[in-house]
């Protein structure tokens, strides 16, 4: 596995390891993208989901199955994967553009607006991306979810923003 | 002379976890720790923990750290901090030093009827040129500085090791506002969570495997000003020609931790070693009690692994410690035992976990084949 070698999962790896939603699924609206692909003993994300959709079981070290089309994209497993490894990717607003939601654990905290660097799993800025959502609720327990906006073709690439604002 | 029926020394998961179930089955309970807060390493782990439901997933070391501690305070656990326990003498008798270093201590003597020794682990060092310059740490201990301290150790740091506290430290380094300049580690391949590394590649860290810090680079008021790093071979020795030098001014060090037996040893208890849990550790029953009667162990001291698995040994040693002062039936306890060892068995599961349930069992039944019978220290 590359992600042992590299710290960071290819996208065919991932295909292949998780059951990923399908194209058909990506224009509805917005789903998760569990990108969870080691055997550790871990469930919150079960537990998290609010309509049943994300299935770990017994035992305990499966890999968790996301149904997708339980899943509407709510982004509460986001906040609560200890590992934060569960992203929504939103393929339905618009044919040109996405938005890629992810657990965001520094300061300062974007801001909706603010235009930052959009970074690869890899953390390589791929894209500039305007920053579209942020929510902290009490049950997020202080991590703040962000949802930045991106070209289309890097939805399954784009994973995470640069810590400062960049003006594209 | 104080008297107590249960005396735990270490405040951490496992002792906290003890004393709940000793104090809520009704003994007496006085908890010490050497530290200025009880917790142990619980709230400096402010990220949100793994593992089922039951142990308190997706939640925060450091909140599950205060609901231990208030639960403990409701069983009426009695908490001695900067107190340090110096030696076990006959009778039961424990001698504890009290008092910060820079006031005037006292030594009080403590009778407890049941002993619960859950004293954590100690980081391993590496050894290379200049790694005694100020600016070299363990990682644990440059957690401290930022999520207890709230002091930043440096600006730039070089991390030695993949395991997941040097996976975890690198990520609150950043979240701290610290550059992590790379991550070193010597294996071939990442050693903790690969979900950790992911977080941190995405934050743009470079991890190097293969690759081992050679020299702390010392600026000439001999504090750390670059780190020398080199390619390994297959044996772990530095490739000449591969050397290069990274800005820094903090090296941090995960290179694993080994159980703090200092107690253990003097209370007399048998060990064994054990590489998979870190070095000696105590053979001890499926009761964790120790070859010495009324001696207890639990959490890392009995094999480094992880915070839940110290919370539910430590539960089994409180268990185990009222059933023999007479505040549980031999059913109770039994009943209560075999459903966290179930617990225990769904954490030591898995590729990470397995071989940690293999050796534990192997540490159970050297314990029945050695010592069958706890003695008392004649």
């Amino acid at each position: 596995m590359s992600l042992i070698e590299s710290g960071y999962l290819e996208w065919e790896e991932l295909m292949r390891l998780q059951s990923l939603p399908d194209a058909d699924r990506y224009r509805k609206g917005p789903v998760a993208v569990i990108e969870c692909v080691q055997e550790i003993p871990c469930n919150p994300c079960e537990t998290a989901c609010p309509r049943n959709a994300i299935r770990v079981g017994s035992p305990i070290t499966s890999l968790p199955k996301l149904d997708a089309d339980l899943c509407v994209g709510c982004g509460v497993c986001v906040a609560r994967c200890p590992g934060m490894a569960i992203f929504i990717v939103d393929q339905s607003t618009s044919a040109s553009t996405a938005r890629v939601s992810f657990p965001f654990e520094y300061e300062p905290l974007p801001k909706v607006g603010e235009i930052r660097q959009a970074l690869n799993r890899k953390g390589e800025p791929v894209c500039s991306g305007k920053i579209v959502n942020v929510v902290n609720p009490p049950l997020y327990d202080r991590t703040p979810v962000v949802t930045v906006e991106i070209p289309a073709e890097f939805a399954n690439e784009v994973r995470a923003v640069g810590k400062e604002a960049a003006y594209a | 002379m104080l008297y107590r029926d249960v005396c735990i020394v270490g405040a951490g998961p496992a002792g906290l976890a003890a004393a709940i179930e000793a104090g809520k089955a009704g003994a007496s309970v006085l908890l010490v720790d050497l530290n200025m807060r009880p917790g142990g390493q619980l709230f400096k782990q402010i990220h949100k923990f793994f593992g089922s439901s039951a142990h308190h997933s997706g939640t925060r070391g450091c909140t599950i750290g205060r609901q231990l501690l208030k639960e403990a305070l409701d069983s009426g656990v009695e908490i001695w901090l900067q107190s340090t326990v110096i030696g076990f003498f006959p009778g039961n008798k424990i001698g504890i030093e009290r008092g910060a270093d820079h006031t005037e201590k006292q030594i009080v003597t403590v009778t407890a009827k049941k002993v619960i020794i859950a004293t954590g682990a100690t980081e391993n060092a590496i050894r290379f040129e200049g790694w005694t310059a100020p600016g070299v740490m363990g990682a644990g201990a440059a957690q401290t500085m930022i999520n207890v301290n709230h002091v930043r150790p440096g600006n730039k740091v070089v991390m030695l090791g993949s395991g997941n506290v040097g996976l975890i430290v690198s990520y609150q380094l950043m979240q701290a506002g610290c550059e992590v300049a790379a991550l070193v580690e010597a294996a071939p391949k990442i050693g903790g969570y690969a979900v950790h590394a992911a977080k941190i590649r995405r934050a743009g860290v470079p991890i190097l495997l293969r690759h081992t810090i050679v020299a702390a680079v010392k600026d000439p008021d001999g504090c750390v000003c670059g780190c020398n790093i080199a390619a390994v071979d297959d044996h772990f020795r530095p490739v000449p020609g591969t050397e290069e030098t990274i800005d820094c001014d903090t090296i941090t060090i995960a290179a694993g931790l080994k159980p703090t037996m200092d107690l253990v040893k003097l209370a007399g208890c048998a060990l064994t070693f054990n590489p998979a849990f870190g070095g000696y550790v105590p053979l001890h029953s499926r009761r964790m009690e120790t070859s010495r009667a009324g001696f207890f162990v639990a959490g890392d001291t009995t094999g480094v692994e992880e915070a839940n698995t110290a919370l539910e040994e430590g539960r089994i040693a409180g268990i185990s410690a009222a059933e023999d002062l007479g505040l549980l039936s031999s059913r109770e306890a039994g009943l209560m035992r075999g459903e966290i060892w179930t617990r225990l068995d769904s954490l030591r599961f898995g590729p990470f976990g397995l071989r940690r349930k293999t050796e534990k069992e192997r540490i159970l039944q050297a314990f029945e084949s050695e010592i069958g019978t706890p003695q008392a220290l004649s």
